[in-house]
């Protein structure tokens, strides 16, 4: 092979691994989500009430603990599951009983959930129980909400601002 | 293999990037490393200000941030192909086991960091594919349960997300290389003279290619990250990113799944099955005089020198860590003591393989040569992976196979012709640009121009020896090419020599 063809052979070798390279790195595109489609993201971390609640200890039962050991307070580190619901326009979403996290169930009960929505004007309506209540919620939240194709929206809680956040 | 042979044609065997992919890609990973220096001195770690700073790169000073920009992302993808062939290349050729699982695990982590360092650098554009990678990255490790809260909450809005987190990625795309850096060194510490860097041709025709690459077609951001907004369709960079669409499509639990059992396969593949050996190479004391030719021709870094044992004259003795020993026998080959001219004592040299000693090679040449008639007789020596040259339909001709070119001492060669068991020697192997046991073909080629020891004596007719480096594939070339060397050979030693390897080349 003569050294122009072996160049030529070269730099076609080039051209199509560059090719290749240059393709690869952004095409051909994903549709991740459907741009038609809102989102609606129910993300929260709450820890609810502990199990039971605290008892003061005898002294009997403070002389048998170690000196450093000697809390007044006898309080269950568990604590009670958190439940949820979503409603969107009249219709349940999601609705969980979430435990709580960690290896003692003292951590707070988690849940990040995402559901695609179509666009336009909707009823969201969210409802959290954190105590041990048998009926009803401790937090309700309801608001019209518009959405825009390919917007999203976080629910998010936090109890010392009152409850649930919409972010947008 | 059929795409070498391709490759061999317009780049030659120094210059085929087959045969210097994990050169090519340390070479990728400078490139990278230059080029994200000079990105760094302008990116600014702030949640508006990183894609701002970015763009500030690739639009106001594209002559040079862009393409430096263009140049670190194309050669960061030119990393992953060149690692991914690599293994497979090293897997389909089957050096991954034995001896070699060393190397071949070692590269598994460097997998992941490549992987790890692409993904932290597409997360510091801060544009709506960094927000899906950030997103998705996120969610996908939420799903172990290693994390208090929920990291994937950072990114709920905007303004739970401080400057803070870019300051984070920067490091990790800083460290990750450089742990990445570490493993490399890991990686090549059975190998010895690794190939750092690619031949200079290559380097530069790689050079080239990306920045022309970069200019036609420069890496461009995409919409800035809006915590408010979906990412909806994404240029996504399937090199590094390939995982996002899988995971969003199988889940989380089955990503890691794949992840992890993929991981597992290819660590565990060098023993899928394991290779069973002959027999390591064996030193024999009696013979061993510690001059270290051995030691310095091992290309796994099996021989070492060690202090002197059995009291003998010497400063030291070479010693064999059967671990690391692939029973090429380019020790054999490289050993002065391997002279079959020895006939007081049985021939048992310095070093010698032993399941293939080099006792039995001169019985199977003087076998083999005894079956030849005529005036053009040759003897061909061939190797284990290349041409089965016993195969060859050639008459006057007598095959003698060893584990490699590499392992036959060049007294050897003396000896055949000087005994005139043959009237001439043809010497095969693999391609040179790639021997199985990275050096064989190399110092075979150095010992017969005398530039490495031992070297073949003076007195040898170098225009009786003939040699090509075939693959595998090549029969019918190295058929040829022994058929011209014998038709060559003078019926008289007086008579016009026959034409050099060049000429054969040339005829064929």
């Amino acid at each position: 092979m003569s050294t122009a063809l072996r160049y030529l052979g070269q730099g076609f070798v080039y051209a199509a691994f560059a090719l290749i390279l240059g393709y690869f790195a952004s095409l051909p595109t994903y549709t991740h989500f459907p741009p038609d489609q809102a989102l609606i993201k129910l993300s929260l971390a709450h820890g609810a009430d502990r199990k039971g609640g605290c008892r003061r200890r005898s002294q009997e039962e403070l002389r048998k603990l170690a000196p450093n050991m000697r809390r007044p307070m006898d309080c269950p580190r568990q604590r009670l599951p958190v439940l949820i619901e979503l409603e969107i326009d009249g219709s349940l979403l999601y609705r969980d009983s979430l435990p709580p996290t960690g290896l003692a169930g003292d951590g707070p009960s988690q849940v990040y959930q995402r559901f695609a929505v179509a666009p336009g004007r909707h009823a969201v309506v969210a409802r959290l129980r954190d105590s041990d209540r048998r009926d009803g919620f401790d937090y309700e939240h309801s608001e019209q909400i518009e959405l825009a194709a390919g917007q999203s929206l976080a629910i998010d809680f936090r109890s010392e601002m009152g409850g649930f956040i919409l972010r947008r | 293999m059929w795409s070498e042979d391709c490759l061999d044609r317009p780049f030659g065997p120094a210059w085929n990037p087959l045969y210097h992919l994990g050169g090519l890609g340390f070479f990728y990973y400078w490139v990278v490393a230059v080029s994200g220096i000079y990105v760094y001195i302008f990116f600014d770690t702030g949640l508006s200000e990183a894609y701002e700073s970015v763009e500030y790169l690739t639009h106001d000073q594209w002559y040079l941030g862009g393409v430096m920009r263009s140049l670190h992302r194309y050669a960061s993808d030119g990393m992953v192909v060149m690692m991914l062939l690599h293994m497979l290349r090293e897997f389909a050729l089957d050096r991954h086991r034995g001896s070699r699982w060393f190397t071949w695990v070692t590269g598994m982590p460097i997998l992941w960091l490549v992987i790890i360092c692409g993904i932290t650098g597409y997360w510091l554009v801060w544009d709506m594919l960094a927000q899906y990678v950030a997103i998705g990255t996120t969610e996908w490790l939420d799903w172990l349960p290693i994390f208090g809260e929920s990291i994937a909450r950072n990114f709920l809005s905007p303004e739970l997300l401080d400057d803070r987190f870019f300051t984070l990625m920067v490091f990790l795309h800083i460290a990750v290389p450089l742990i990445l850096l570490l493993v490399l060194w890991i990686h090549l510490q059975r190998v010895t003279n690794p190939e750092y860097f690619p031949a200079r041709g290559l380097a530069l025709g790689s050079l080239l290619m990306l920045l022309v690459l970069s200019l036609i077609w420069p890496a461009l951001s995409q919409a800035p990250a809006d915590l408010a907004r979906v990412p909806t369709e994404l240029g996504i960079d399937w090199y590094y990113l390939a995982v996002y669409p899988l995971v969003d499509e199988w889940g989380a639990g089955t990503g890691w799944l794949v992840a992890f059992l993929g991981s597992l396969l290819l660590v565990v593949l060098p023993w899928l099955p394991p290779l069973r050996g002959g027999g390591a190479a064996v030193v024999n004391l009696e013979n061993c005089n510690g001059c270290t030719r051995c030691a310095v021709d091992c290309p796994y870094a099996a021989i070492v020198m060690a202090p002197r044992s059995d009291g003998r004259p010497f400063e030291r003795e070479a010693v064999v860590n059967t671990k690391l020993c692939v029973e090429c026998g380019l020790c054999a080959g490289a050993c002065p003591t391997a002279t079959p001219f020895r006939r007081a004592k049985a021939l048992a040299p310095g070093i010698d393989l032993a399941d293939r000693p080099l006792a039995e090679v001169r019985r199977q040449v003087e076998a083999a040569s005894a079956g030849l008639t005529g005036q053009r007789r040759v003897l061909l020596f061939g190797c284990d992976r290349s041409v089965p040259v016993e195969q060859l339909p050639l008459a006057e001709v007598a095959a003698v196979r060893l584990p490699c070119i590499g392992a036959l001492p060049p007294s050897f060669i003396d000896y055949v012709l000087s005994r005139n068991l043959a009237d001439g020697v043809f010497l095969s192997g693999c391609n040179s640009g790639d021997c199985h046991n990275r050096f064989g073909v190399h110092w075979t080629q150095e010992r017969l121009a005398g530039t490495r020891d031992p070297h073949l004596r003076a007195r040898v007719s170098r225009e009786r020896i003939g040699q090509l480096w075939v693959s595998a594939r090549e029969r019918r070339r190295l058929q040829d090419a022994v058929q011209i060397f014998q038709d060559g050979l003078p019926t008289d030693p007086e008579d016009t020599p026959p034409p050099t390897r060049e000429k054969a080349e040339e005829a064929l």
